[in-house]
């Protein structure tokens, strides 16, 4: 059982779930691929498509939302803990 | 739909057409509050305005008070007023009425020092109010169309679904609003911090987008000096919750609301529109100041979005509330109008934006909003200083 999540633009790098899922879930996006959430990720919160390297944009909305201080993988929950503005 | 989009309002010596008809009992300082209240308690019909300000102000301060104040009156909701004062205050009834100017409204001023006191006070504004009520009651009414309309955009308590739900159905029919001859006002300037992009791609011509970028720029600084390294944080508690991680997130789907088309006039905060179609103003992100600037620039409704559940409406202006998610919309029914959250479930953005652009024209033709029969007014106006 996968839980949907929504990539808004082509160029986004995390996607919204729609429901809350646990480590080792899988969330599945509407072009049907799948990935594993290495993390606990809260119904609307922010789940990694790619890697995200230290200082490189989170995107959503085809849009900069912040940058990540460190690495993210794919499959993190993506949220204040691991992204902030660019200062 | 343009040919279908009409219907009966009232229309004001001004030109502008009002979709409702109230009696506005408007205290100009919060000293009158208590009477305003108390007159409000005795005339469910009348639509009582209290505020904290009208003293105690510096000049922009004072300034700001009297454009907004005097921005409401002339609101074409508003069918005739009566202006309560104290008497030793700035926003005298005097000053105030000699901004409001000619609207060729039935209007009326009160002093309490001069009128005996507060309960006087309150048995002669229940008595004025009582008569405005009856004629507005016999004023006829006059056609108009959505060329005659105002739209406010708001959105209060957003969640990491607005941004895809309830903001781009609302920009759906805003789009559809202004194709029509409407107009739309976009506002809530710290919720445009960090989407500068697209807004500024959206900018009808090279000076709104370099009156854009300096708005935008401004209330960065503002906020980069209130909040510090804090200010890509200006979120408040439940939009974190929500899983939103900064300001930039928010605000790229706050502006969704505005829908597609072009950018035509940046104003003031409280200032009147001169272009139809998308316009943007230049007010705080705080729901209920941003609310009232919209409505003292002549919005007649009010499209709010929202995510983790607001009741507020506002005096004398329907509030269409649209809510992001099915979630919010199952506990607080009796406060949100439309549930785009239904977007999640396989419902697509245009017939949400249908049913948000059919409701508007019920509202328009007289169908009161979850927000006006709960009466959930909050009105609150921008300041620039602290009280002195």
């Amino acid at each position: 059982m996968s839980v949907r999540a929504v990539r808004i633009d082509a160029a986004d790098n995390v996607a919204v779930v729609v429901a809350d899922v646990e480590a080792g879930g899988r969330v599945r996006l509407d072009d049907e691929s799948e990935l594993t959430a290495t993390q606990p990720v809260p119904r609307g919160n922010k789940v990694a498509l790619t890697a995200i390297a230290p200082g490189e944009p989170v995107i959503r909305y085809g849009e900069e939302i912040g940058v990540a201080p460190a690495d993210i993988a794919a499959g993190d929950h993506v949220h204040t803990h691991n992204m902030g503005g660019r200062k | 739909m343009s040919d279908e989009f009409t219907f009966d309002g009232w229309r004001r010596p001004d030109g502008r057409i009002g979709i409702r008809n109230h009696c506005l009992v408007l205290a100009t300082v919060v000293c009158a509050a208590g009477v305003v209240r108390e007159v409000g308690r005795r005339l469910a019909d009348v639509v009582a305005v209290e505020h904290p300000h009208g003293c105690g102000r510096g000049g922009p301060d004072i300034g700001l008070q009297l454009k907004t104040l005097a921005g409401l009156v002339r609101n074409p909701n508003i069918g005739s007023a009566i202006l309560v004062g104290l008497g030793c205050e700035p926003v005298s009834v005097g000053l105030l009425s000699a901004v409001i100017g000619e609207t060729g409204k039935p209007l009326k001023g009160i002093v309490i020092q001069d009128a005996g006191g507060s309960g006087k006070t309150a048995d002669q504004v229940e008595a004025m109010a009582r008569e405005m009520l009856a004629e507005l009651a016999a004023m006829p009414r006059s056609p108009g169309t959505a060329a005659d309309l105002t739209l406010a955009l708001e959105c209060g308590g957003s969640d990491t679904f607005s941004g895809m739900t309830a903001n781009p159905a609302v920009g759906k029919a805003v789009d559809r609003l202004v194709a029509m001859g409407g107009t739309a006002i976009l506002s809530e300037t710290t919720e445009m911090i960090g989407a500068l992009g697209p807004l500024l791609r959206r900018a009808a011509n090279d000076e709104i987008a370099a009156q854009l970028k300096k708005m935008v720029d401004e209330q960065e600084a503002v906020t980069r000096k209130i909040l510090g390294d804090f200010a890509d944080r200006a979120l408040a508690p439940g939009n974190v919750e929500s899983g939103l991680s900064t300001i930039a997130e928010k605000s790229l789907g706050c502006i969704a609301k505005g829908g597609s088309t072009p950018v035509r006039e940046v104003l003031a905060y409280a200032q009147r529109p001169s272009k139809q179609g998308l316009v943007v103003m230049d007010t705080p992100g705080y729901d209920a100041e941003s609310m009232t600037g919209m409505a003292a620039a002549g919005a007649q409704m009010i499209a709010f979005t929202t995510g983790r559940g607001s009741p507020a409406g506002f005096p004398a202006v329907p509030v269409v509330k649209v809510s992001s998610n099915s979630e919010i919309y199952g506990r607080m029914t009796g406060d949100i109008d439309v549930d785009a959250g239904r977007v999640l479930s396989g419902v697509t953005l245009d017939e949400v934006s249908e049913e948000i652009l059919s409701l508007l024209l019920r509202v328009a033709r007289g169908e009161k909003t979850k927000a006006e029969v709960n009466r959930q007014d909050v009105f609150a106006i921008a300041q620039t200083h602290q009280a002195l």
